[in-house]
């Protein structure tokens, strides 16, 4: 079998601004995204063969060749993965590349997630959420936050995790995003500021909560020999996978609900990368909610399952730790932007200009998607 | 054209019901919860699904569930993520491992949040939402 590892690199990044109300349309500010990933690769949008949109919003491929004049657009698909449909759609491109199908994949995200429609409101319309309406929406298990409380009480009554170690990764993330000129949240958090937030859905807080945010966010990923010739140093893309969880549309009836795709997805993206976990400078971990970075950082075998509460405790995960993650800010403090921010950012810190959050002498980093109530996408990069 | 009048006054989310989950949903109406099993291998399923994932069969039965069952998971939800429900916050909401090896979610009642416990025997009970849709809901055992 023909291995992925090295094969592409991505090679261009584009963000817009991160709002509460971007006053833009999404097909605005996706396309506003993809120009200045076009542009930072150095390419022209002409170039742009592969388009991989997000399945869930309503921007389709043959917006791109509308807007952006391509003339022969030979790649698209989608990868309905929910939150981990970013690092899904590498996997896809990264495919689609090395079998010589396309030259340069554009995978591009943008949404109005606080200024138009909730969350709330559209996964309920998401066929993935499907089996969740019928069967636990009409007794009230209806959001994420819901959904997901299950799976973290099930977690602290098993392995004794507690609120005040999910409040490390929300005032980690938060102190990342203050450093970060384009994130939404700037106020200092502390551990007691977190255990004072109201509760949501027991035993989630509010400031376990990602965002709701206005933004686009693309990049472009391209074979490795055509990315050494472009505008940017090259970043490899060493390993990529996707895992999707034993009952994938249920947390209900998944066997082991502490468990997500991730745990599937690591050992192939570790194993394709040819890498240990202590090779790893810096992580981006989807953080739509607390429990899910400190769940991912188990399923990715950075510790042991039910060791994650103190793997992320004691300064582990800040910038000068062992493992730092959310750079940026994530989901949680800088924007969710459905996790195409936390690919950027890893691109930013391999590149070596994440600006004030630089991770020193950072050669090899990890990102992560997570989605659709268990969906797991890993990708390791290098420079 | 219906005989009874539409119940207007519900306004929590209604199950949006199809063919193979009808006979569960018709059960909890008769306040005696069947499950979906393979009428070939045996094996029970929920929720409610064409094919058996062991053995392949389409051919489904289906078997009185005992409604007797012990709590696996919860949450507190303390906020409306649905209109129809800011009357009944805080929403106290149980995963419960049911006897016949299959899960359900549902409300519970007769507990208080603080004495939920990994473990505790529950009972399924029955409460008619309207004409047409009742849902189960647990109490102690
Ligand atoms: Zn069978």
């Amino acid at each position: 079998m023909t291995s992925l590892m090295d094969k592409c690199a991505v090679t261009g990044i584009g963000e817009t601004a991160y709002t509460k109300n971007s006053g833009k349309s999404v097909v605005a500010l996706q396309m506003e995204a993809s120009l200045k990933a076009i542009a930072d690769a150095g390419l022209k949008p002409t170039d742009i063969d592969g388009v991989i949109p997000y399945g869930s919003l309503e921007v389709v491929a043959e917006e791109f060749i509308t807007n952006l004049g391509l003339q022969d657009l030979r790649f698209s698909a989608v990868t309905p993965l929910g939150g981990a449909s970013a690092v899904a759609a590498i996997q896809a491109a990264v495919s689609a590349l090395v079998a010589g199908v396309a030259n340069h994949v554009l995978i591009p995200i943008g949404r109005n997630g606080s200024s138009g429609e909730r969350i709330g409101a559209r996964a309920a319309a998401m066929p993935q959420f499907r089996t969740v309406g019928e069967y636990e929406m009409p007794s009230g298990n209806i959001a994420p936050p819901q959904l997901y409380a299950h799976m973290a009480r099930r977690h602290m009554e098993m392995y004794g995790t507690t609120s005040r170690q999910l409040a490390e990764i929300a005032v980690t993330v938060r102190s990342n995003a203050i450093l970060n000129d384009n994130a939404v949240m700037q106020k200092p958090m502390t551990i007691e500021d977190h255990q004072n937030s109201r509760m949501i859905s027991d035993p989630l807080r509010l400031f376990d909560c990602c965002l709701e945010s206005d933004g686009g966010a693309a990049v472009i990923i391209s074979r490795a020999e055509q990315a050494r010739d472009l505008a940017q140093r090259p970043i490899y893309i060493m390993g990529v996978a996707e895992g999707h969880p034993d009952s994938p549309s249920t947390i209900t009836q998944r066997p082991d609900m502490t468990t997500l795709g991730t745990a599937k997805a690591a050992p192939r993206a570790f194993g394709m990368a040819g890498v240990s976990h202590k090779d790893i400078d810096v992580a981006e971990i989807y953080d739509c909610f607390t429990y899910i970075v400190m769940c991912q950082l188990e399923d990715l075998g950075f510790c042991k399952k039910g060791e994650g509460g103190d793997f992320v405790s004691n300064g582990r995960i800040a910038l000068d730790g062992e493992l730092p993650i959310n750079t940026h800010g994530g989901l949680l403090s800088q924007s969710h932007i459905i996790g195409m921010n936390h690919v950027c950012e890893l691109v930013k810190q391999l590149r070596g200009n994440a600006g004030k959050a630089q991770v020193a002498n950072a050669e090899i980093g990890l990102v992560t998607g997570y989605g659709d109530m268990g969906d797991g996408a890993v990708a390791i990069m290098r420079n | 054209m219906s005989n009874t009048m539409p119940d207007t006054t519900y306004d929590k989310p209604m199950p949006p019901l199809n063919r193979d989950s009808k006979p569960f949903w018709d059960s909890l109406k008769d306040h005696a919860m069947r499950l979906q099993r393979c009428a070939d291998c045996g094996k029970v399923r929920h929720y409610p699904r064409p094919v058996c994932d062991s053995c392949y069969s389409m051919e489904v039965d289906w078997m009185r569930a005992s409604g007797r069952g012990k709590i696996h998971s919860w949450t507190i939800t303390h906020h409306a993520f649905h209109p129809g429900f800011l009357g009944n916050l805080p929403l106290a909401l149980v995963t419960v491992d049911l006897d016949e090896g299959v899960r359900i979610c549902a409300q519970i009642r007769d507990l208080a949040p603080d004495q939920l416990r990994v473990g505790m025997p529950v009972r399924v009970d029955y409460e008619d939402a309207t004409a047409d849709l009742t849902l189960p809901v647990f109490r102690p055992a």
